[in-house]
């Protein structure tokens, strides 16, 4: 088995004795203790487990690791670029209160700042669109949207 | 008129989970309305010799009074941690326990407002804990039946109340004033005649030297002085949760933690004659495989095969590649389509009155119109979106679960007997839970969990995969109304008769109903048709049954609420009126009992559903407008769905106006968060989700198959609460049941097609 490198919230990690078939959302669940990227289906179907590779949105219950060597990741634990500053969908989400159980909102979360990183000022439709991707059991996408919406208001994309 | 169809109390499996009831009963004598009688005045107890001093109070909730104010003297604080209800600490922070497992229904934020409203605190001084779980201490835990709030209402304002007033002696011993001089404000104690003011901090050394007053003599606020309840208060795992922070059964980590899969027979109650468990061994990360023969009961320990592996992913490719010789003959052989066929030949024809008040017959040969009509509806899954989990390690004797379950409180008694372990060996943890919505009020995934910890030197964390979720749920069942309706020349409805099933345990007494199956009359809930049949034809079902948000009401309110519009429609009258009809006169049927029906309540919230949603107001073609109401889980709601139909049947639901009536609102966030939720939850059921089976396994098996409400779909909701004085009800379910018949009845308006047959998918429907 050979050992695999990512770049996870900005530091560089090494995995090694892992099958290269492990998808990303085990790797960073199982091997890393990174637990804040969730599993809900397994088959990329309701986007809990929805993470950034190079920047872009993708559910990393559907990409093996051996896929994402040496490239870089972002979490929801490294969404805010500093400790003490929260990234705007983040404050958005505890301001209007979105989270019922909570369990799908990490991976909401991560595909509204892929979506806001691409169009800064988003309608309903694309907000929707780019949403489209990710179930809440609970029922929040009304605060989601408003969320968001918000967020843009205050520079979300940043 | 008085209707003894309704004068009863609502059978456990009616609305509320028999279980759950059972177990609220072994902590009280009686289980009484308004549950005030439940903190006893020496249940509060001090605790002295807690780290950094300052006040802290904890207090039993358990219902049983007499033996704990004899076992626990006031100065025996030896069986109390610090992990107690309200802890002062002389710095100034507040620590509120919350006692009951967050499924997202925003308890682990609203029962600690409770206290610190009456503590009278600002709630930004309040830090909340996690409680431990121990009936000891913390009275019931639970999370099911939207019963949290109305049980606890009344022994958490006491127990702020007790705190503050204890606090007030304390500033007026220190100040040698009276009592009556000073007054409780946002943390402090102010003096009246000066008007110099203590901290709590500074006062709580004090007042825990002080006696504790009888909790239910203490004044509690009038609402109008509340500043916590009623305000939109986000939940107090936020900053946890949108930044990644371990909190849910998922994330528990233990070190060398195995982690387990646990394959079951894709019949129900198939048991294993062998499994290719050599090979399972020999491949990659795999630790252990083994056989459970289980104990056969289904909320328990069914049969299966557990294999443990280093991670996840291993553990779920091995579960790929095990054979099972499966023993099919305990297994269920049911198929839905027999059902559906049993069901229409049973129902087509007379049978036994199960329920009867005059004489529907009579009723039906006088009627100018009478309207016959079949409905029906199929199982569910809860589809939890944190998948069926538990971690679990056995050591030294003893055995320690952390446990995603609605009823934490009765793992232990079930492990006790599965395991041959002593209660007092068992400890449970509640953890943050992925959502509810009934499905983890039975503990079989802690069952598997420890039962396979019983047999390795590791802590194991089971988990299921999203097919194995969908495949061994406890499902809501479905169901079959012939229903006939008796309409006199004046278009008033005189009789009601539902012929109908209802499913009682396969191997039983053919008298209990499944979880959240059975069908009374009072759940038509019109009191004022004078001729009223129920035949309950009663069938077994080894299909597991379970409750589901708002058991029965769930789908009997789409029944009841779609019938009473076609029969509005049958005798050419407005929907609204006909339905305030049924009500009659504004009554309690049954004085004093918050789960008889209350038609006050019910004609002010659809009134007030009608007035905000522009009842009577004209559609533009292909539109409609659908109302409907439903009390259920003491909450009472009226809805109106607004909603366009394009010419390939698409259903846009545009706009849903929501009446409610709980009382009073708590928390205004995690309050609408209910609604909204319910809302969105009634959209994604009746759009396309439908549980099928044949030869006794289930055929859906993922998303795709059992599909979600995406966020496209939603509507506006807007909620208004009617606010009453009656003691503030839950909103984990209430709200969902009016839901169906909101949209399907404006279905109908739009369309003229009457929706008999769910999900709509069924009938050529399609929710964009």
């Amino acid at each position: 088995m050979p050992t695999i490198s990512i770049n996870v919230n900005g530091e560089l990690r090494e995995i090694s004795d892992i099958d290269p078939n492990t998808p990303l959302l085990w790797a960073l669940r199982d091997h890393l203790q990174m637990v804040g990227t969730k599993f809900g289906c397994g088959k990329g179907l309701c986007g809990a487990c929805t993470v950034h590779l190079n920047g872009a949105a993708v559910r990393s219950c559907s990409i093996p690791i051996s896929e994402v060597d040496g490239q870089s990741v972002t979490t929801i634990e490294g969404l805010a670029a500093k400790a003490h500053k929260l990234h705007p969908l983040q404050d958005a989400w505890m301001e209007h209160d979105v989270p019922q159980c909570g369990y799908c909102q990490a991976g909401q979360i991560m595909s509204a700042a892929s979506l806001l990183s691409r169009n800064a000022n988003p309608s309903d439709t694309d907000i929707d669109d780019a949403m489209a991707g990710n179930l809440c059991r609970c029922g929040t996408y009304k605060r989601i949207r408003k969320a968001i919406h918000s967020a843009a208001t205050k520079g979300g994309a940043a | 008129m008085n209707n003894d169809l309704y004068n009863h109390d609502l059978e456990p499996d009616v609305d509320m989970p028999a279980e759950f009831i059972e177990r609220q009963n072994r902590h009280s004598a009686k289980v009484s309305e308004s549950a005030d009688s439940f903190i006893p005045r020496r249940q509060f107890l001090k605790m002295s010799g807690i780290a950094g001093g300052g006040l802290v109070l904890a207090f039993s909730l358990s219902r049983s009074p007499r033996a704990k104010a004899a076992h626990h003297g006031e100065s025996d604080s030896t069986e109390f941690s610090p992990n107690a209800f309200i802890q002062i600490k002389p710095d100034g922070t507040i620590v509120i326990a919350a006692k009951n497992p967050e499924v997202g229904q925003g308890i682990k934020t609203f029962l600690p407002m409770i206290i610190a409203e009456e503590l009278e605190v600002p709630w930004e001084s309040v830090t909340v804990e996690q409680s431990a779980i121990d009936a000891k201490r913390f009275g019931p835990q639970s999370a099911g039946g939207s019963q949290s709030t109305p049980r606890n209402w009344d022994p958490l304002r006491q127990a702020g109340a007790v705190a503050r007033a204890m606090l007030i002696a304390a500033a007026a011993k220190t100040w040698g004033v009276s009592e009556s001089k000073c007054n409780a404000d946002q943390g402090f104690i102010i003096n009246e005649s000066n008007g110099k003011k203590l901290s709590y901090a500074e006062l709580a050394t004090t007042a825990a030297s002080l006696p504790i007053p009888d909790g239910k003599t203490v004044p509690l606020k009038k609402r109008s002085e509340y500043k916590i309840l009623g305000k939109f208060i986000p939940g107090v795992d936020n900053q946890a949760l949108v930044t990644g922070q371990p909190l849910f059964g998922i994330d528990q980590q233990l070190p060398g933690l195995l982690h387990a899969v646990y394959v079951k027979c894709p019949s129900f109650g198939g048991t294993v004659n062998s499994a290719n468990l050599d090979a399972i061994k020999a491949r990659p990360g795999i630790v252990d495989a083994f056989v459970l023969e289980g104990n056969g009961v289904d909320n328990e320990l069914s049969a299966g095969v557990a294999i443990l592996a280093k991670s996840t992913y291993e553990a779920f490719q091995a579960e790929k590649a095990l054979q099972v010789d499966w023993n099919h003959d305990p297994a269920s052989k049911e198929s839905w389509t027999d059902f559906q066929k049993q069901a229409r030949e049973i129902t087509s024809k007379p049978g036994k009155a199960t329920e009867e008040q005059g004489d529907f017959s009579a009723a039906q040969s006088e009627a100018k119109t009478v309207v016959e009509s079949f409905y029906t509806y199929p199982f569910l899954s809860h589809s939890n979106l944190e998948p069926q989990n538990c971690t679990a390690w056995f050591r030294d004797g003893k055995m320690e679960l952390w446990a995603p379950s609605q009823t934490p409180q009765s793992i232990a008694g079930m492990l006790s007997k599965l395991l041959d372990i002593d209660q007092s060996n068992i400890e449970v943890n509640q953890l943050r839970i992925g959502g509810g919505f009934g499905r983890r009020l039975l503990n079989d995934f802690a069952c598997e969990a420890a039962a396979i910890a019983h047999k390795v030197d590791a802590p194991v964390k089971l988990m299921w995969n999203r097919e194995s979720d969908l495949a061994h749920d406890f499902y809501r069942v479905g169901g079959f109304h012939n229903l006939t309706g008796a309409l006199d020349s004046k278009g008033r409805l005189t009789g009601l008769q539902d012929r109908t099933i209802v499913y009682t345990p396969a191997g039983g007494d053919g008298k209990r109903p499944v979880r959240g199956g059975n069908v009374r009359a009072s759940n038509i809930q019109c009191p004022e048709i004078p001729n009223v049949r129920i035949e309950a034809n009663s069938l077994p079902l080894q299909i597991p049954a379970g409750w589901w948000r708002a058991p029965s009401s769930c789908s009997l309110a789409w029944v009841f609420q779609s019938f009473v519009h076609e029969l509005a429609v049958a005798a050419k009258r407005d929907h609204l009126e006909f339905l305030l009809e049924q009500f009659g006169e504004p009554r309690w049927l049954k004085k004093g009992k918050a789960n008889v029906f209350n038609t006050e309540r019910a004609i002010n919230v659809t009134k007030l559903a009608a007035e905000k949603g522009d009842w009577g107001k004209p559609m533009k073609k292909r539109q409609g407008r659908g109302l409907s109401f439903y009390f259920s889980h003491l909450g009472y709601f009226a809805e109106i769905a607004e909603i366009t139909v394009d010419s390939s049947n698409n259903v846009k639901v545009d706009r849903v106006v929501v009446a409610a009536d709980v009382g009073m609102l708590l928390n205004k966030s995690g309050g609408e968060n209910q609604v909204e939720g319910s809302v969105i939850d009634g959209i994604s059921t009746l759009a396309d989700q439908e549980i099928t089976f044949e030869n006794g396994a289930v055929k859906e098996s993922n998303f795709d198959t059992y599909p979600l409400l995406r966020m496209s779909a939603q509507p506006n909701i807007e909620i208004h609460w009617l606010t009453s004085d009656y003691s503030p009800t839950g909103l984990g379910e209430p709200a969902f049941p009016p839901l169906a018949a909101a949209v399907t009845n404006a279905i109908h308006q739009a369309t003229g097609k009457r929706i008999r047959a769910m999900p709509i998918s069924k009938e050529g429907f399609k929710i964009v």
